[in-house]
């Protein structure tokens, strides 16, 4: 694996001399006061490698969002506005498809090392499914909570082709008591003695056949940083499992104890994994299923429509671990809903694409809602969560416009 | 995504080195026409300082992992909160941080 990859020199203050100082990094600050008032602007960058115009969250190691906009464009969210999120700054500028491998080992009867041309080789299966941070839309979080400050931009829906994550098991041969998988990317920490990001899943979950290790997405390889050339796809869970460049599978013969599955991403074992500011002394859980949500996306907050007039409105919307069932659409804040008319459909895992024409709203504010049902019921809630990570937001989100 | 497209890509980032050396790139094929191709980039980096005449302790200590944006991007907190991230990056993330710099980095934090 060697040579299959390599990683940037890091300097003592992360700094690479000589390293493109970008226009769109370039912020300006000078006094204190300023980091407040800078928190909630918006900035885009088109300085990545395979992407194009996206929010930057932080450079390195970067954190992109994907500008609202793109979710009004189509059911799939394009490769290169896909967003982006590393732990650590250890990443890999150079994947060499003819030396990258896979290694499984672990409790198996066979410990493999596969090529790349051996996983191309092996029955393949497909579908569409989002990818979804467990803090999207973190931001939104009242009272504010710290980690990255996502508005909606850190999900995305792509058709995903490689071998199921089984197959590659089967080959292994999982051990009697065998309880865990956890999965490994080319990904390093850069101080000594810190945890690697790797994430497990429990071992019937590994094998049920849908999860999959990827090689494309939306009928291209994946972008660099969205984990070429292989990476965990779990449909209807959150993004941290997803693991990207992935390398390593371990077969675990007790339940993980290292850091990121056992301390974090961690939710309050309640419903909505929801708790009181400042409340302590709950159980908590490692996050897991994604609940469902849906988004108006032709229209903005503070947009201005003419009073009177049919408002055609369309949006996305996703069921979680499950199908959309309904969409439904408020548009006088809540008060009576109508229910939206569901585009084709692209599967459990996708994103559905609705449209309601609503009627002409009488002139003033204008409080637009959506809210999905998905296949087995569940409906999202009016009252948005709380918990101190700012995990799991899908709260029914409204659109404020003003009618004239 | 075909070596035109990632060119392109770079050429729309403004970068200056191309993500491909043409003599690097190998490709591994397999049935039904699925191909990956190797690749390399240049992740840009960031040179972003804390702004601030009191900035020196958090410019020393908390730009070695990641680059200063998603910090000065976080919602005020009370100093309590900030000590309580400086210190999960001190144990948790084994930042190599010096116990008599604390202080003036959850200072900084905190002052808003
Ligand atoms: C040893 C590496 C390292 C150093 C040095 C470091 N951090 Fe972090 N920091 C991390 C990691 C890892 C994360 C979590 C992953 C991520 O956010 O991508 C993180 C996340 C954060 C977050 C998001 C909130 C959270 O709790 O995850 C803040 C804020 C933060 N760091 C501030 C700081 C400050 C202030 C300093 C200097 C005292 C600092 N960091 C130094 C590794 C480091």
């Amino acid at each position: 694996m060697d040579q299959s990859h390599r990683v940037p020199m890091i300097g003592r203050r992360g700094f690479i001399a000589g390293a493109a100082a970008l226009g769109a990094l370039h912020h300006p600050t000078g006094a204190l006061g300023a980091m407040a008032r800078d928190a909630d602007e918006a900035v885009f960058t088109t300085a990545f490698p395979q992407k194009g115009r996206m929010i930057l969250q932080r450079t390195r190691p970067p954190l992109l969002e994907t500008p609202f906009e793109v979710f009004d464009q189509g059911v799939y969210t394009p490769n290169d506005r896909f967003f982006v999120r590393w732990h650590w700054a250890g990443i890999p500028e150079q994947v060499d498809v003819a030396t990258f491998t896979l290694t499984v080992h672990g409790h198996v009867d066979r410990p493999l090392t596969l090529g790349l041309g051996e996983l191309l080789a092996m029955p393949r299966i497909e579908y569409a499914a989002v990818n979804q941070c467990s803090g999207n839309s973190r931001s939104l979080f009242s009272p504010r909570v710290g980690g990255a400050q996502w508005r909606h931009g850190a999900m995305g829906n792509a058709r995903w082709v490689g071998v199921p994550l089984k197959a590659v098991l089967d080959r292994a041969g999982v051990k009697a008591g065998a309880v865990a998988i956890r999965a490994r990317g080319l990904d390093e920490p850069v101080v000594p003695d810190a945890p690697a990001f790797a994430k497990s899943l429990a071992i019937d979950h590994a094998r049920d056949g849908e999860v999959m290790i990827a090689f494309q997405m939306n009928g291209e390889q994946l972008p660099l940083l969205n984990g070429f050339p292989l990476r965990l796809v779990v449909p209807g869970w959150y993004s941290t499992y997803w693991v990207k460049m992935l390398s390593d599978i371990e077969v675990l013969a007790a339940p993980d104890d290292q850091y990121w599955t056992k301390m974090a991403y961690r939710i309050p074992d309640t419903p909505h994994a929801s708790v009181a500011p400042g409340q302590a002394g709950y159980a908590q859980v490692p996050i897991n299923r994604m609940v469902p949500r849906s988004f108006i996306t032709n229209l903005v907050d503070g947009a201005q429509v003419a009073a009177g007039k049919p408002l055609a409105l369309r949006g996305l919307a996703f069921g979680g671990d499950q199908g959309v069932a309904k969409v439904e659409v408020s548009a006088d804040g809540g008060g009576t809903w109508r229910q939206a008319q569901l585009a084709q459909d692209e599967g459990r895992y996708s994103f559905r694409q609705w449209h309601l024409a609503a009627p002409g709203p009488t002139a003033g504010p204008v409080r637009l809602m959506a809210r999905c049902t998905n296949t087995a019921g569940e409906t999202q809630p009016l009252e948005a969560n709380w918990n101190p990570n700012g995990f799991m937001r899908n709260v029914v989100e409204t659109t404020t416009l003003t009618a004239a | 995504m075909n070596r035109a497209r990632i060119l392109l890509a770079i050429a729309t980032a403004g970068l200056a080195t191309p993500a491909f050396a043409a003599s690097d790139i190998t490709t591994v094929m397999g049935p039904g026409g699925v191909t990956l191709r190797s690749v390399t980039v240049d992740l840009p980096q960031s040179d972003r300082e804390f702004p601030g005449a009191d900035a020196a302790a958090i410019n020393n200590n908390c730009l070695t992992c990641h680059s200063a944006g998603m910090v000065l991007r976080q919602p005020p907190f009370p100093r309590e909160k900030w000590a309580e991230i400086v210190n999960k990056m001190i144990q948790t993330y084994k930042a190599p941080i010096d116990a008599g710099d604390v202080p003036a980095i959850v200072d900084y934090l905190a002052k808003r």
